[in-house]
């Protein structure tokens, strides 16, 4: 399928979960899905017999600047050998997105990172711990305005 | 394949004579972060009851050095290139190879045929480099000395091709965006195929010794089985997602650079000795891919078309906003790189999407009923580099 079929398919299954669409002009055309609903989208891309998105090639954190931030699923099926991006946008404040990590076990680390590095918060993930950063650490260093503490457990942080 | 509830059940619990189960209960035993098999610094947190483990929790980071976050800051998209080396410092061309690839998508540059075919010569090259390693230290986990010692003679050889090429040994800095660093030295040929006519030689030799060696087949085959389907939810990829009988190949299924023009077989594992999917499949995969590995290199040097290897690099790398991601082939599975350009000089976002991150996500699943010593053999069949895993 292209990625104007693909996202026509959610589109008349899901309607409103559609935020935005961008298809022409970009390298990976992607659809923009409310946070809410990515859990469900998701499910039913995996599970369609035309679609048959089996592999989560990779799921990003991104911090767009200004209080947004981001997560980008990048899916591929072996199946049929397509390709969709799909994106999430939450907020600073607000920073919950539904987890995918039923869908595909791969989400599972990959959250982690996000919630690791973003902050961002996948509502009904198994273990959201951290992975890279100690347990104790304080605050989410990819994001664009982070600040390295001074001390982490009475070591000075900076070298 | 027996449950862990039957494998537990089946134990004897009674001391004869007392006619009492003995109480049973769980320990946590640490594996790591300093320990010989682990290749690197893993922490596993063992949960065993007596021998068999009823879970394993990878902990990691320890290795962590924020690729990302130097990505980031860099003031030009060549200088990531270096750091790319140290993610999986024992196939560094691999992944420069896929940074490279994502830069020049998101460039818009068609690089020169003669650039393509020495990167896949170099990639193909360090993907034998990085099997030996793999192959090696497996057989050293296992028990086997001997193969790690003939393993590091014959990267040897590889690593003195990529000396004489570029200066450098391990972390090369070669591939750069729309080009190389360096062009190959005049006797490059000739000194490719004396190796690779001296190869084959070599996987012969580890056939006999190690790959049908009785001990090792015992310790290795129907242990870690991992199920296609699992494999595939998983993410995994690589030989973890070959073995388990999946013919899936990015440079055949999603091919890049020069590799469509190239002849070779994808090796799956068939469960020759065991079951599909068991650590035997996945350490005879690797085997396989050196094989076809040295086909390739064959071919490719045979092609090798004249050239400036320097005259598609752009004087100044400046994309224009916009985010690829580029998914190439490593020895140990699929690296991924999302780059997110802002029309600056340097990068707004790069995610790497690590293959042996994904893969050691595996490790659980697949160690859970298995003995504390099959976790070792399990570890050594994933092959991760912590160098990656942690970034």
């Amino acid at each position: 399928m292209i990625p104007q079929e693909i996202h026509d398919t959610i589109k008349t299954r899901f309607g409103d979960a559609v935020v935005e669409a961008k298809l022409d002009g970009v390298i990976d055309p992607w659809v923009k899905i409310a946070p809410d609903r990515i859990k469900d989208v998701a499910l039913f891309l995996r599970d369609d017999e035309a679609l048959a998105f089996d592999s989560l090639m990779c799921l990003s954190g991104i911090d767009y600047t200004g209080g947004k931030l981001g997560a980008v699923y990048h899916l591929h099926s072996i199946k049929w050998n397509h390709k969709i991006t799909l994106k999430v946008d939450v907020t600073v404040e607000n920073p919950h997105c539904m987890s995918v990590e039923s869908v595909w076990k791969t989400a599972n680390w990959h959250e982690r990172e996000a919630f690791d590095m973003y902050g961002i918060i996948f509502d009904e993930h198994p273990d959201l711990r951290r992975i890279l950063m100690p347990y104790d650490w304080e605050g989410h260093p990819l994001r664009k305005d982070y600040q390295v503490p001074e001390f982490y457990n009475g070591m000075k942080v900076p070298y | 394949m027996e449950t862990l509830e039957e494998k537990i059940d089946a134990r004897p619990m009674t001391i004869p004579g007392f006619g009492r189960a003995l109480r049973s209960e769980e320990m946590v035993v640490n594996m790591g972060p300093q320990h010989p098999s682990t290749h690197g610094v893993l922490r596993l947190e063992l949960i065993v009851d007596g021998e068999i483990v009823v879970d394993a929790i990878p902990h990691i980071g320890y290795l962590h050095r924020c690729f990302e976050k130097h990505a980031e800051h860099m003031t030009n998209y060549q200088q990531v290139i270096p750091y790319c080396d140290r993610m999986d410092y024992v196939a560094a061309m691999n992944a420069e190879f896929g940074y490279v690839v994502a830069c020049e998508k998101l460039l818009n540059i068609k690089v020169p045929e003669r650039v393509e075919y020495i990167r896949v010569i170099m990639a193909e090259f360090q993907r034998i480099a990085s099997h030996l390693i793999a192959i090696g230290t497996y057989g050293m986990d296992i028990g086997a000395f001997t193969p790690f010692l003939f393993c590091m003679r014959d990267r040897e050889a590889i690593l003195d091709i990529f000396e004489q090429t570029c200066g450098a040994r391990l972390l090369y800095n070669y591939m750069w965006i729309g080009g190389l660093s360096h062009d190959v030295p005049a006797d490059f040929a000739e000194k490719v195929k004396r190796f690779c006519k001296m190869f084959r030689g070599t996987i012969k030799e580890l056939n006999n010794l190690l790959s049908y060696n009785k001990i090792f087949v015992e310790r290795t085959a129907n242990v870690g089985v991992l199920p296609a389907d699992v494999a595939i939810n998983y993410g995994a990829s690589g030989p973890v997602l070959r073995g388990s009988g999946v013919k899936f190949d990015l440079r055949k299924n999603d091919p890049y650079s020069v590799y469509d023009k190239l002849e070779f077989e994808i090796p799956t594992g068939k469960g020759l000795k065991g079951t599909t999917g068991d650590c035997w499949d996945r350490y005879m995969v690797r085997v396989d891919e050196m094989e076809q590995s040295v086909n390739i290199i064959e071919q490719a040097v045979d092609k090798l078309p004249p050239g400036d290897v320097q005259s598609a690099i752009p004087k100044r790398i400046r994309p224009d906003a916009g985010e690829v991601y580029v998914r190439t082939e490593t020895p140990k599975g699929e690296i991924g790189y999302y780059v997110v350009a802002d029309g600056t000089a340097s990068p707004f976002r790069v995610k790497v999407r690590p293959p042996c991150f994904v893969n050691l996500a595996v490790l659980p699943a697949i160690s859970r009923g298995a003995m504390i010593s099959d976790v070792i053999a399990i570890l050594g069949s994933v092959d991760i580099v912590l160098g990656e895993v942690d970034r």
